[in-house]
């Protein structure tokens, strides 16, 4: 069954002209809706860190009133620890700046293996009556098979750990995916991030930790996810360090706000 | 000609796509520690599977031979492309989970493989309920895989617990080697073995 190869041609053009228009039809219709989503999935782990995450599951019209009404975002530059007015936190997106040579620079070698630091960060205050109570910092690092992205909550003293979650990574479901586990990121709150003379000293041990009081650095580790918990640790130092929030988080001491 | 029924039966257990024809077997391993993921990744695989036979059925004899091959995958790359959209758009948790594999549904060889051996010949209402048939075929031992999976592995199922876990205080210590991959391995051979058990025939000659 011959067919000439004008028409072989013209189906071709044909059927990659109609897949085409299906595919960016689908997209161009569904973008709103993905983007609402994706808005909403990072409010409700910021709301989640803050712990002003009931157990009752929220429709979207209350966590995003939830949000608006205690939670302010701040643009932060990474290198001075300034906030930064110019940028519009309800557009910036941190993980495209850092993607971006313009917005980003390379980062120096590290054990959180980041790769690229962005020049400014969006930094999160939970306030109450016009007063900072916690402030939630975007963290990432590399665990063993992905890169774990998620926030850090620290009291005002910027060293009181409040909480800690994970938005997104690929570690191993019921090993290294256990750092979803809210029973193991309910032994954070309470412990120092910083010691005596503002070093990040916060560490993920293999083992049992005594409670906060007795020891105020140190988490358990995962069991059977060594490298994963190592990673966590690791992340979490690197973003407490001079080259992450470090900057800021002495100019938030200094300055009360 | 098989009848209407044959052709939507037969992959059930006669013929199924994994455990017979043993394609598909890459994200029957990776999609189904859970069987939530398990469904959404059936549900996507059923959907994409039907209607790729649909049209490559209308359009076989138009089809230029040549290049049918290309065109087959152009029509299931676009399919797939439009269903991860809609995961994104109305399912975002599952599909945050599902990642990569939902694009991988384009490498499935099931879902080619049917195109071409089936809706290249057939009129459409047959290749569809092929394209259903085939997507069940998967999606039975895709679920089968994803409820043993949940339920020895993390003791619970669509994250509800079942099993009460040693580290919460119960009386079950969860099998590991469940989570990961070769877990699957081996419940995909203890399907095949059980399917095997009950119909001989599928049995390969040894010499």
């Amino acid at each position: 069954m011959g067919r000439s190869t004008t028409y072989i041609l013209g189906f071709a053009v044909a059927i990659c002209l109609a897949c085409s228009i299906v595919v960016a039809g689908s997209a161009v219709m569904l973008k709103e809706r993905q983007e609402a989503n994706k808005v909403l999935d990072r409010q409700k782990k910021v709301l989640d860190v803050a712990g002003l995450l009931g157990e009752e599951e929220l429709s979207k019209q209350e966590i995003n009133a939830l949000f608006k009404e205690n939670i302010v975002a701040k643009a932060v530059t990474l290198d001075s620890g300034e906030y930064n007015a110019d940028i519009d936190v309800s557009t910036y997106d941190q993980l495209k700046a850092s993607k971006d040579p313009a917005m980003s620079e390379k980062a120096p070698q590290n054990d959180a293996k980041v790769q690229r630091l962005p020049n400014n960060a969006l930094v999160y205050h939970v306030v109450k009556n016009g007063q900072i109570e916690l402030i939630i910092l975007p963290i990432e690092g590399k665990g063993l098979w992905s890169t774990l992205y998620g926030f850090l909550a620290l009291e005002k003293d910027t060293t009181t750990i409040r909480g800690i979650t994970f938005y997104q990574h690929a570690e191993t479901p019921g090993l290294g995916g256990e750092v979803d586990n809210p029973r193991w990121k309910a032994l954070w709150p309470g412990r120092k991030a910083y010691n005596d003379k503002w070093e990040p000293a916060i560490t993920v041990i293999k083992g049992q930790a005594p409670p906060p009081a007795e020891a105020p650095h140190k988490v358990d580790g995962l069991s059977g996810a060594t490298i994963t918990a190592r990673g966590v640790g690791n992340l979490v130092q690197f973003w407490l360090g001079e080259e992450g929030f470090g900057p800021y988080l002495a100019k938030f001491r200094a300055q009360g706000s | 000609m098989a009848s209407n029924k044959e052709v939507f039966v037969d992959p059930l257990f006669n013929d199924n796509p994994i455990a017979l024809q043993v394609l598909g077997i890459c994200s029957a391993l990776a999609v189904t520690t859970k069987l939530e993921t398990s469904l959404v990744m059936s549900a996507a695989v059923i959907a994409v599977m039907t209607l790729s036979n649909l049209f490559v059925s209308l359009l076989r004899n138009k089809i230029p031979p040549s290049i049918r091959i290309i065109v087959q995958l152009t029509i299931i790359a676009s399919l797939v492309i439009v269903t991860d959209q809609v995961l994104k758009a109305f399912l975002f948790e599952t599909s945050k989970q599902l990642s990569v594999f939902v694009g991988l549904i384009i490498t499935n060889c099931i879902v080619m493989g049917r195109a071409e051996a089936f809706a290249m010949q057939n009129p459409p209402l047959p290749s569809v309920i092929d394209g259903i048939g085939n997507g069940i075929g998967y999606a039975i031992v895709l679920i089968f895989v994803g409820f043993f999976r949940e339920l020895l592995g993390s003791g619970k199922l669509f994250g509800i617990e079942i099993l009460p876990l040693i580290t919460e205080g119960g009386w079950y210590t969860p099998n590991g080697l469940l989570v990961l991959a070769p877990g699957a391995f081996f419940l995909i051979g203890f399907f095949i073995w059980g399917l095997r058990t009950w119909k001989p025939e599928q049995v390969e000659e040894t010499n």
